[in-house]
């Protein structure tokens, strides 16, 4: 490509530039998310999970440029849009991309595919993230690199095709007059309730850390290991989330450069009603706050504007976060307490859960008639075909690339098991009580 | 039983879809997506009974 050639686009100038910084501020989501996983997990892993990381964001990135960017398809409209449709009931079902495998014909593609094709990089990256972190103090590195190139050759690109790139459930407005079809401009469904579906399935088969669930009596609490990383991860995400949500509503739902102001306030509030009122509903229940669970509060109220920051009010998103930070730390204790999940990063209440409800509250509080319906379709998607679906890829997987480490290995630590030496050598780590 | 919780998961999704092409009033078709959800949810909450029958024990 010649790059003195203006390349068609619909974006406009001042939107194109204005993308492009967004884009270039995302990866502070996932560099925030990492930071988080480590300082939850212990520190005889810290090393291992930050690694880990950035293992999964190279290995998301290549996977998803090779092969997954094809199944993601471009936007509609643009070249090689088009997806393979089925017929049913005389509706057509754009159900996977089309596009050329290896990122062919990139070059000469318009402007705003080729900073959708950057979002999606990102988005696969940070979607990759999250079950990494329910995973920490067991996973291998190889298991996460394995678990990664599954979610991005395969699951991520068929849900990113469904709700951006023209799929069947962008298309029920279309077909089924219900709305504008399923609404996700920040990525709740493509990103965070696929990372939390995905945690869940690994939390289940992987199983607990060694010592977590004894046969009876209480679990053992393992508490992370850094709560500064926790916080100041949170402060990271915060910048990276405002970037996704505001792109994602430039790419994806095409909002006006007006409108983005109160996404960007949105995002902010969801996210601050939520850390206020987890903080209050900590204080009440243990007597003081808890820095992890309101880490956890403010998570989940960023994760729930990532559907309905470019679609709702400032008051109806200080209410989503409202919801979110008083069920966040409910839902972790019930997870762990009463269903046994061990989940260190807290990932399917943040990710998962926080991701369906401010899916379901985007229809909630859109006005358009069916929308409601819209958005449960998509929920019932997300629930009843990508949590089977990646429970049966990673139970393969599992297979051929065993995702635990040995007993040996998890007593020991991560760091020294895999990397030959440990994240604080001037620390002396003590041994615990869990392993009896 | 954590299987057969999620071999029931995806009977409430094509519930949800059929919702969709079998009825065209509003709603009707909301109701039948919401029995969908609940087959789902009653999938979900078999599969994690099955999975807190098994508390304790590491895959190795």
């Amino acid at each position: 490509m010649n790059p003195l050639v203006p390349v068609n686009s619909g974006l406009a100038e001042s939107t194109f530039a204005l993308c492009l910084v967004l884009l270039v501020l995302a990866p502070l989501a996932i560099a925030g998310v990492a930071l988080i996983n480590t300082g939850l997990g212990r520190s005889r892993s810290a090393a291992q999970a930050l690694l880990g990381s950035l293992l999964v964001v190279a290995v998301a990135a290549i996977v998803f440029a090779l092969v997954g960017a094809s199944f993601t398809g471009n936007p509609p409209g643009s070249p090689g849009g088009a997806g393979h449709i089925l017929r049913i009931a005389g509706k057509s079902w754009n159900w996977i991309g089309a596009g050329p495998f290896l990122l062919g014909g990139l070059g000469s593609a318009p402007l705003e595919s080729q900073m959708a094709l950057i979002f999606e990089l990102l988005a696969v990256a940070l979607a990759a993230l999250i079950p990494w972190g329910s995973g920490a103090d067991r996973l291998k590195l190889s298991a996460g690199a394995a678990i990664t190139a599954v979610l991005a050759a395969f699951a991520f690109p068929l849900i990113a095709h469904w709700t951006w790139t023209g799929g069947w459930l962008s298309q029920l407005g279309i077909n089924f007059s219900l709305g504008a079809g399923f609404l996700d401009p920040g990525g709740a469904a493509s990103i965070h309730v696929l990372g939390g579906l995905s945690a869940l399935a690994i939390a289940w088969i992987a199983g607990s850390r060694r010592g977590k669930f004894p046969k009876e009596g209480f679990s053992t609490a393992m508490p992370g290991h850094n709560a500064v990383y926790v916080l100041f991860g949170c402060l990271l995400a915060l910048v990276g989330w405002l970037a996704f949500n505001l792109a994602g509503a430039i790419l994806w739902i095409h909002a006006p450069l007006a409108a983005l102001p109160v996404t960007a306030i949105n995002t902010i509030v969801s996210a601050s009603a939520a850390v206020a009122a987890t903080f209050l509903v900590t204080r009440i229940r243990f007597g003081k706050p808890d820095a992890s669970l309101c880490a956890n509060g403010w998570l989940t109220g960023l994760v729930a504007s990532s559907a309905a920051a470019a679609l709702v009010t400032p008051p109806q998103a200080l209410f989503v976060g409202l919801v979110a930070g008083i069920a966040t730390p409910l839902l972790v204790e019930v997870l762990e307490l009463a269903v046994s999940i061990d989940d260190p990063s807290g990932a399917l209440s943040v990710h998962g859960i926080g991701g369906l409800w401010g899916l379901i509250a985007t229809g909630i509080f859109t006005a358009e008639p069916g929308q409601f319906v819209a958005q449960l379709v998509g929920v019932a998607t997300l629930l009843g075909l990508v949590l089977p679906l990646v429970y049966l890829l990673f139970w393969v997987l599992n297979r051929w690339v065993p995702f635990r480490v040995d007993a040996d290995g998890e007593r020991v630590g991560m760091d020294l098991h895999e990397l030959g030496g440990g994240a604080y050598p001037e620390f002396v780590i003590h041994r615990d009580d869990s392993y009896r | 039983m954590k299987y057969a919780g999620l071999l029931v998961m995806p009977a409430g999704f094509f519930l949800a879809i059929a919702a969709l092409v079998l009825f065209p009033a509003p709603a009707l078709r909301g109701a039948f997506v919401v029995c969908g959800l609940l087959v789902e949810a009653l999938g979900l909450v078999v599969a994690v009974r099955g999975h807190m029958e098994a508390r304790g024990e590491n895959p190795q």
